[in-house]
């Protein structure tokens, strides 16, 4: 048996998640629709004797095809045909709610209209007269708490009672909007020329489709278009001449006719006695008394980076620990392998390749976690809007939104964060464009693994200025950053901003239930999604650094000194002797692997920015983890292992040798901290835009900024004879 | 005595009714589904830090628009 399939809608800020969550507690499930990043999540429901899918729609404020959220809750409603929509509606806010209402009832769906947060609502004096709504609406109407789950059994025995006799339940039919009489007259037309001709007849009813073409929906002008070209220009021709009448007489749109009737609709349904206020509707209360304090002129932004820093340092202090954690697993396995395996391909295989990996994958997960869970603190309580608010100015100079700045102080707006969590922060915008400009962009802040070689580099050749380099970094990254979000915004990403407009919601106390489940489900999709392309990837670049090895003659020249060494030397000469061997048979075992051979074929091009093969090793590496071109690099050197956390012989090996100087450093440096992103990153703008296009094109064209910008500090040096 | 401003040039605290919303497409799709429609009252609560955007309070709620996105509408306040 086909289960029964109940769609959840409402707007945004109305409890939505929380009902949702109450009423499938654990059985979730998150996809995505085809094509689209919008979330998909559906739960199961089992209580008062019947179970249900119930999917969970995106937050709208309407069905138009204003954004990609409203497009899909439209298709998935018309398609797939829920045996009934239960609408979460605030009880606080039920002007704006029963907006999106009308619109399900014009599509004349089964519904039940779940009244949320009827306690905010006796607490602001007002008092909802629900059977009358239920009345004038034509269908249920049940109060519910949705945090405290009071209400919540009576609703659900209402929603099976409309599934199982629509027909006596509930009776969208009952109301018909009128939208005055210029478009009721072309209305009443125009339906009956779509219903002869069975236009849609399949997905939509005739006057819903009528009334979406007079408000000019090019989504569904689209798709008429497809199906019978011939009606489709007609009918736009008529909603042509009825939108030019309405802006010569009154100056007005028709989609603004119908929005205002509408409105007047849901105006009028309030005023007979539906909704009683206790006090001045726009009375302050305690939130707006806090926001005189959070969105303050001076308090504001203070409070904001204070705020900001926190998230940044409980993302990466708390993980701190947890992720040694991890690492010092992964080591100690690496560890016992390294001495139980005979040496070989194998065990390089197993400790180089998979655990490396492995441990690469997992090591990023208690960072993820904390960050979802201090983002989450920050969505659910209403802030981060007030952070969007408050740095909007700011930001829409660069093509971005106010909300693009947690993504940026977690990628390493402050030095030391990661593009990883990062990338998957910008999650919270809810513009396309802005969103897409974010996630290219973030990648280019000095994150935490970045921080070694800038500390190798400046340590070796900027030693007296120390600090101001690496303040001097962090800023750069700031303005590259946003500099490069423009440009994209200009190119690939051209096009109008966003709408801002967009609602303060009143604070509210995250519940921890909440805020557990979303963590959770983010950080599984990371692990279960970005981990094995993760783990294939880590073993692809292990092999490039492996093989094809040393060719026979050299590696038989390595054997026969080794043989020298211990017929000659005795004790700790001896292993001193050893050590220096092994080290240089490292370095030209690198040399000879692909992406050795690589960074050498490569000198042909890099020479113009001053980077010699072993640096291009070194690069090739960073791709791997961006703190691997420290080790890369010692290895290179022929310096055996070298601790990342303190390379001071590598710093002064790097300034004594004369392929090096201030200016190559300098150029090495900027091209480090803005190539290519490292491969989990890339792996997550991929998982977050939808399409490796944009994974490719970010290492592309990052990479391409980073050439041009050492090609011309080294090349502007050279000049200026430095 | 009453007169007609766009909502940017509102001051805080300041009242009005919504006359018109002169923008079609996407922006004025928005404006007029988040609740800006004719005939609403409106007050202007206040502005972010840098004056850009502005928030105001409509039906007990709090909206938020960038200046540039309030030249569309046309508010009827009163005369000082």
């Amino acid at each position: 048996m086909q289960p029964i399939v109940l769609a959840l809608a409402g707007n945004p800020n109305a409890g939505k998640t929380t009902l949702f969550n109450a009423l499938t507690g654990a059985r979730q499930h998150v996809g995505n629709y085809p094509g689209v990043t919008v979330e998909r999540k559906e739960g199961e429901y089992r209580g008062n004797g019947f179970s249900a899918v119930i999917v969970d729609l995106p937050g709208t404020y309407s069905l138009t095809a204003y954004s990609e959220e409203e497009v899909v809750a439209r298709d998935f409603l018309a398609l797939e045909k829920p045996a009934a929509v239960i609408n979460i509606v605030d009880a606080a806010n039920l002007e704006r709610n029963l907006y999106l209402t009308c619109q399900l009832l014009e599509l004349k769906l089964p519904i039940v209209v779940a009244l949320n947060m009827m306690d905010v609502a006796r607490d602001r004096g007002m008092t909802i007269d629900v059977d009358k709504l239920a009345t004038l609406l034509g269908v249920p109407v049940v109060p519910i708490i949705a945090r405290s789950g009071q209400g919540l059994d009576r609703l659900m025995q209402t929603v099976k009672k409309v599934v199982e006799q629509p027909a006596a339940a509930s009776d969208p039919d009952k109301i018909r909007i009128s939208y005055g009489d210029d478009i009721d007259r072309i209305l009443l037309d125009m339906t009956s020329r779509i219903r002869e001709q069975g236009l849609l007849a399949d997905k939509y009813p005739p006057r819903w489709v009528a009334l979406k073409v007079i408000e000019n929906d090019e989504t569904l002008l689209g798709e008429i278009e497809e199906r019978a070209p011939e009606l489709a220009a007609e009918l736009k021709s008529e909603a042509d001449r009825v939108n030019d009448h309405l802006v010569k007489t009154y100056d007005t749109y028709s989609e603004a006719v119908i929005a205002d009737h509408r409105y007047g609709f849901i105006k009028g349904i309030l005023k007979r006695g539906v909704i009683t206020h206790r006090y001045d509707e726009n009375r302050l209360y305690t939130s707006d008394r806090i926001d005189k304090v959070l969105t303050n002129r001076f308090a504001g932004p203070v409070i904001m980076l204070g705020v900001l820093y926190t998230i940044y340092y409980v993302t990466f202090s708390l993980s701190a620990l947890p992720v040694s954690w991890v690492e010092s697993f992964f080591n100690g396995l690496s560890g016992l392998l390294n001495s139980s395996l005979p040496d070989g391909a194998l065990k390089s295989l197993l400790i180089s390749g998979i655990i490396n990996g492995v441990g690469g994958v997992l090591g990023f997960i208690p960072l993820i976690m904390l960050m979802f869970f201090c983002i989450a603190i920050i969505e659910d309580s209403g802030y981060l809007a007030r952070v969007s608010f408050m740095m909007d100015r700011i930001f829409r100079i660069f093509g971005l939104h106010g909300s693009s700045v947690m993504a940026y102080i977690v990628s390493g707006g402050i030095a030391g964060g990661c593009a990883v969590p990062g990338v998957m922060a910008t999650r919270t915008l809810r513009s396309p464009k802005e969103r897409m400009a974010t996630l290219l962009t973030v990648p280019f802040m000095n994150c935490g693994a970045k921080l070694p070689i800038l500390a190798l580099l400046i340590g070796a050749f900027f030693a007296d200025h120390r600090s101001l380099y690496m303040f001097g970094f962090t800023l750069l990254s700031w303005v590259i950053a946003l500099v490069a979000a423009k440009i994209l915004r200009l190119t690939v990403l051209r096009g109008a901003p966003t709408p801002f407009v967009m609602e303060l919601p009143p604070y509210r106390f995250p519940t921890f239930k909440g805020l557990a489940i979303h963590t959770w489900e983010r950080t599984w999709q990371y692990i279960k999604k970005a981990g094995t392309v993760i783990l294939a990837i880590s073993i692809l670049l292990w092999a490039m650094m492996t093989y094809p090895g040393l060719p026979p003659d050299q590696a038989a020249r390595f054997d026969r000194e080794r043989n020298r060494i211990v017929e000659q030397y005795r004790g700790e000469k001896k292993e001193l002797q050893l050590k220096m061997l092994e080290s240089r048979r490292e370095a030209a075992a690198l040399r000879a692997s692909a992406a050795g051979r690589l960074g050498v074929a490569l000198e042909k091009v890099t020479w113009l920015c001053g980077f010699k093969w072993r640096t291009n090793i070194a690069l090739i590496g960073g791709f791997a983890a961006k703190e691997v071109v420290v080790s890369t690099l010692g290895t290179a050197y022929s310096m055996g292992q070298v601790d990342t956390g303190d390379p001071v012989s590598l710093s002064r090996r790097l300034a004594r040798d004369p392929d090096w100087n201030p200016l190559v450093a300098l150029s090495t440096l900027l091209f480090m901290v803005f190539y290519a992103p490292c491969f989990v990153t890339v792996v997550c703008i991929a998982r977050e835009s939808g399409s490796w296009k944009w994974a490719f094109f970010s290492i592309a064209y990052s990479t391409t900024i980073a050439f041009l910008l050492a090609l011309m500090v080294y090349q502007g040096g050279r000049l200026l004879g430095f | 005595m009453t007169k007609k401003i766009s909502l940017r040039r509102m001051k805080k605290n300041q009242k009005g009714v919504i006359v018109a919303v002169k923008v079609a497409g996407d922006l004025g799709r928005r404006i007029r589904d988040m609740g800006l429609v004719t005939g609403t009252e409106i007050i202007i609560q206040g502005r972010a830090p840098l004056n850009d955007p502005v928030a105001l309070r409509i039906r007990g709620n709090t909206l938020t628009l960038r200046n540039n996105e309030a030249d569309y509408i046309e508010v009827e306040v009163d005369e000082e």
